[in-house]
């Protein structure tokens, strides 16, 4: 089974950390996107939409990082908790994942493309209104998963971690990529967090330590302006 | 008590539950909530979701938003037939493998469509700049031909040979701009024939009861009270445009 990632992308990560930490046998294949990579004919051939991560298992070729984690989790043999079998607690994860999309990948997302990627690539400084707007909304969505999906218990669907958490926590971890943390005033997200790290274990650091380290400037080029305005488009309507 | 189902018709999603739904004679409740007249901003809807959106189900103590969630539960629940949301591990992975991408991939850009065309222009009697509009309907027709050449291909449905959630999903938000006055489907053969064949498999009476109230839209919505939007009116500009 091989796995066409690039770790500087969040729901890459995520696929990347269940992968290592369940210790499902797999072959990682890095897709560079700054390099363009991901629009080779080879690899447009295998996706259409040029995007990572794409999973290939004997021949099956499948994208969406939700669905590739929900896939692994059923296929192969790993804790239930990752993606559990009883109806309503399986529906717990359907909704978090579900709910991602529009919100904590749309707005995390949204920073970090202001911050970093527009930036760098157009040369320009960053839009300081747009920015506002852009903290204002993650700051609504920060608050919901702390209120709504964290109230009263220790992960975002219940008492164990899920896929779920990897998807938030990757998006989330995104912004360090400029040295923002955003989870800096919300405790409570940050002892969530601190969970999901120690449950994933060693995967947790390996998967971030690209996007860590401060990176220099051309890392951030991403190689066209379709990449850019897919990225900004993303984002574009919250 | 029976399944209770909170929904507007006026909203993609609770089209999509409420298809599936009657489709598969699953008895529910029907709790109508009015997006229009702002109930779903009501203390009672409160109790029900946090979010305060639609559509939401309520199985006695259970409550559960997210009409993809919801549907997947209810064909666990009342054991649909396995077509809609097959046990096979990898056809249910293309399913869900749709259901993921449209989020972002089509419903942004059908709301977008549908509010720029209407609700905005007619309901709150703003101008919507031409190159605002020039720009959602680009995104919109990018969305459709990555459907006909990437989901569909050259299947008959999006998941194989049997229509799946995955159709329904998709359907009611390509409709949602039709409900604008928005023809998407001429001039895509592709389109039209499968979703010739997705009205087939769901039953016309069904598909058309459930569209009657968006595809009655550019009617019904000179009957509405433009003050209700009001309140949302800077909100909901600096969301779309």
């Amino acid at each position: 089974m091989v796995v066409y990632l690039d770790l500087l992308s969040q729901p890459c990560r995520a696929v990347y950390i269940l992968l290592t930490c369940t210790k499902i046998p797999h072959k990682v294949h890095a897709v560079a996107l700054r390099k363009g990579e991901h629009r080779t004919p080879e690899f447009t051939n295998m996706n259409l939409m040029q995007k990572v991560p794409v999973l290939v298992d004997s021949g099956f070729i499948l994208t969406e990082s939700d669905a590739i984690l929900k896939y692994l989790a059923t296929q192969y043999d790993v804790p239930e908790h990752w993606y559990p079998r009883q109806p309503q607690q399986r529906a717990r994860v359907d909704e978090y994942t579900a709910w991602h999309h529009t919100n904590t990948r749309a707005h995390a997302a949204k920073v970090f493309i202001l911050e970093v990627l527009l930036p760098r690539h157009m040369g320009s400084a960053v839009d300081k209104v747009a920015l506002n707007n852009a903290l204002s909304n993650l700051k609504n969505t920060l608050d919901k998963l702390e209120t709504m999906f964290l109230r009263r218990q220790p992960f975002l669907c219940g008492d164990d971690i899920t896929v779920a958490d990897l998807l938030a926590i990757c998006e989330l971890m995104q912004p360090l990529g400029a040295g923002r943390d955003i989870l800096k005033d919300h405790p409570q997200l940050q002892r969530w967090r601190s969970r999901v790290q120690s449950a994933v274990g060693k995967s947790f650091d390996e998967a971030h330590h690209q996007l860590i380290l401060q990176p220099p400037v051309s890392q951030w080029c991403w190689a066209s302006k379709v990449t850019v305005d897919y990225l900004y488009g993303l984002g574009s309507t919250h | 008590m029976a399944v209770e189902l909170f929904l507007d018709l006026f909203s993609q999603p609770c089209r999509a539950v409420y298809i599936f739904a009657k489709k598969n004679n699953i008895p529910f409740e029907f709790r109508r909530i009015s997006l229009m007249d702002g109930e779903h901003f009501g203390e009672e809807f409160g109790k029900i979701n946090l979010m305060r959106k639609v559509p939401a189900l309520r199985d006695g103590d259970f409550y559960l938003a997210e009409s993809i969630a919801i549907m997947i539960y209810l064909a666990e629940k009342f054991e649909t037939p396995d077509f809609w949301y097959p046990t096979d591990i990898r056809q249910r992975a293309r399913v869900n493998e749709y259901l993921s991408w449209q989020h972002q991939g089509i419903r942004t850009h059908s709301s977008k469509v549908f509010w720029l065309r209407v609700m905005i222009p007619m309901v709150m009697g703003v101008e919507v700049p031409k190159e605002k509009m020039d720009a959602a309907l680009e995104d919109l027709n990018s969305s459709l031909k990555l459907i006909e050449e990437k989901f569909l291909d050259d299947r008959p449905f999006i998941a194989g040979d049997q229509v799946s959630l995955a159709d329904i999903v998709a359907i009611v938000e390509i409709m949602q701009p039709v409900g604008s006055g928005l023809d998407v489907f001429q001039g895509r053969l592709k389109l039209s024939a499968w979703r010739d064949r997705v009205q087939a498999a769901i039953g016309k009476e069904l598909f058309d009861e459930a569209h009657q109230a968006i595809l009655g839209a550019q009617e019904n919505v000179k009957l509405l009270d433009p003050t209700v939007l009001q309140a949302s009116k800077s909100k909901i500009l600096r969301y779309f445009m």
